[in-house]
């Protein structure tokens, strides 16, 4: 419906034609894409080395705060307090803080790159979100399952291991892929300290050409890749709901 | 002769709620020994003391003489020891049958994979479940759920079983075959704790009967004794409420 008012009312707006010419200009768009899907590529290539490392530190964070030893109450406490400060501050400002503030402190190349603190800045925020579900996930495992496994004489890392983490992240895969959606975009973010990524290549072309184009296009290059995994997310979601809760109601 | 399992004076309680009352019995060996009591009066609690699911508050759990209750203790020799089946079943339920059972002969008696299925292969065939051992737990009835349970436990090879309301999750028409299971295991040398609704069962089955009041075992003899002339008031009184059913 939307979708339709705005293909039917848009181009009869006044100042469409100026519109059209700065942000959907047919030659500008065959000129930069090329330029832009290079640029994509270090998008991908920043998801692709974040991602494992986000998963790694979240299930240890989850894992820390779920421990239920008396002793290690100070590891559980640093584990909350490691996803509560993750979480409690913009994406971006984790970025810049840590993005110019490391390489700030005199480091040698290659280690003071803008690109490598941008991304630890990235895994660093998104493991604390994503520790949060995993939590949530082990959380849902019921007592029970835990109950059967020690009774049968497994450790309590066995228990974690073989009968509570494998139900645990089978529930939680699709707010697992919800969060690599973001992450997918938020990559962008790395441009705005230096890496010459997809977005800030985008921005590059604008200024050259005075034209919008190269936004629209690199909003494209995003979609061709975040709506294939959204649908996909939907999908198990809804092969989950259907899983866990029960008979649907006919209407 | 040293008590299989011995209960001395036990106390537990989940905050203000004392749940179990200076709890004293002995059970011998191989001995079956049914417990019976209103709903709330301790029996599952009882049953997770004596394989440590539960720390007590005072008195002591003995195995063989040995006070397994110990503060400190590490209660996973123990758990191979004496094993146990909930009222819930409590599957795996992202693991085949077969692998149910073989996962803690692996990991816990260190088994080789082989032997592990070789041992469960045997124990399902005994069962009458040889051709579920690839099926998931969802893809079976309660009644053949709760057998595989059984047999998860078996496959241990405890010395004691404990046995918590194991039908009362099952629909009437299920319960035999689950009770059937038990009926082979008496006389096989191991010794059973059950808690039980099923009083018919538990007059069949046991060796002595333990009425469970408040926590505290108000009554304990044998069957006939228990279910034809008991001697406690609550015994009684409890007996005719459940026989009014
Ligand atoms: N984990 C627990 N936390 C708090 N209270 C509990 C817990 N487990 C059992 N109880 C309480 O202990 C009492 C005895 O429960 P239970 O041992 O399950 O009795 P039964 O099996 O005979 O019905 C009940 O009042 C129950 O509410
Ligand atoms: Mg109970």
């Amino acid at each position: 419906m939307v979708l339709v008012a705005v293909v039917l009312l848009v181009p009869r707006m006044p100042r469409w034609d100026r519109v059209k010419k700065s942000f959907f200009d047919v030659d500008q768009m065959r000129d930069s894409f090329p330029r832009l899907i290079d640029a994509f590529w270090l998008d991908v290539k920043i998801f692709a080395w974040t991602t494992p490392a986000i998963f790694v530190l979240a299930l240890l964070i989850a894992l820390a705060r779920n421990s239920r030893s008396p002793a290690l109450f100070p590891l559980r406490a640093l584990a909350a307090a490691y996803t509560d400060v993750m979480r409690g501050v913009p994406v971006i400002l984790w970025i810049y803080l840590v993005g110019f503030g490391v390489p700030g402190l005199g480091l040698e190349r290659p280690y003071n790159s803008p690109l490598l603190w941008g991304s630890v800045a990235l895994g660093m925020t998104y493991s604390g979100y994503v520790a949060e579900v995993f939590r949530a996930g082990i959380d849902s495992v019921h007592e029970s399952q835990r109950a059967a496994a020690r009774s049968l004489g497994l450790s309590s890392a066995q228990t974690m291991r073989f009968v509570v983490l494998p139900q645990a992240v089978r529930r939680v895969v699709p707010p697992l892929l919800n969060d690599l959606v973001s992450l997918q975009k938020d990559v962008a973010l790395v441009s705005l300290i230096g890496p010459i990524e997809i977005l800030r290549q985008a921005g590059i072309d604008k200024a050259k050409f005075a034209n919008f184009t190269p936004y629209v296009v690199a909003a494209l290059i995003f979609l061709a890749v975040t709506i294939p995994l959204t649908r996909l997310t939907d999908y198990l979601w809804q092969r989950e709901r259907r899983r866990t809760s029960g008979t649907r109601v006919a209407a | 002769m040293t008590p299989k399992v011995s209960l001395r004076g036990v106390n537990k309680s989940f905050g203000a709620n004392t749940v179990l009352h200076d709890l004293t019995l002995d059970v011998s060996a191989g001995e079956v020994v049914s417990f019976i009591g209103a709903s709330g009066s301790g029996k599952t609690t009882l049953l997770r003391c004596v394989n440590l699911l539960e720390q007590i508050d005072d008195g002591a759990v003995l195995l063989d003489g040995d006070e397994i209750s110990a503060v400190g203790r590490d209660p996973n020799p123990i758990r191979r020891r004496v094993g146990i089946v909930f009222q819930s079943f409590n599957l795996f339920p992202h693991m085949s049958v077969l692998r149910n059972i073989t996962l803690a002969l692996t990991k816990v008696l260190g088994l080789s994979s082989g032997d592990a299925d070789t041992r469960a292969a045997e124990l399902l065939a005994r069962f009458g479940l040889a051709e579920k051992a690839s099926v998931y737990p969802d893809q079976l009835s309660g009644g053949q759920q709760q057998r595989v349970a059984i047999i998860r436990a078996l496959a241990m090879q405890p010395e004691v079983l404990l046995l918590d309301e194991i039908t009362s999750a099952l629909d009437p028409e299920l319960v035999g075959e689950v009770l059937d299971v038990v009926r082979e295991l008496k006389g096989s040398g191991i010794t059973l704790l059950i808690a039980t609704h099923e009083m018919a069962f538990a007059r069949e089955i046991s060796d002595r009967v333990c009425f469970l009041h408040a926590g505290s075992v108000a009554e304990v003899g044998a069957p006939s004794q228990i279910f034809s002339e008991p001697q406690d008031e609550r015994t009684q009184q409890f007996l005719r409420r459940v026989r009014s059913h």
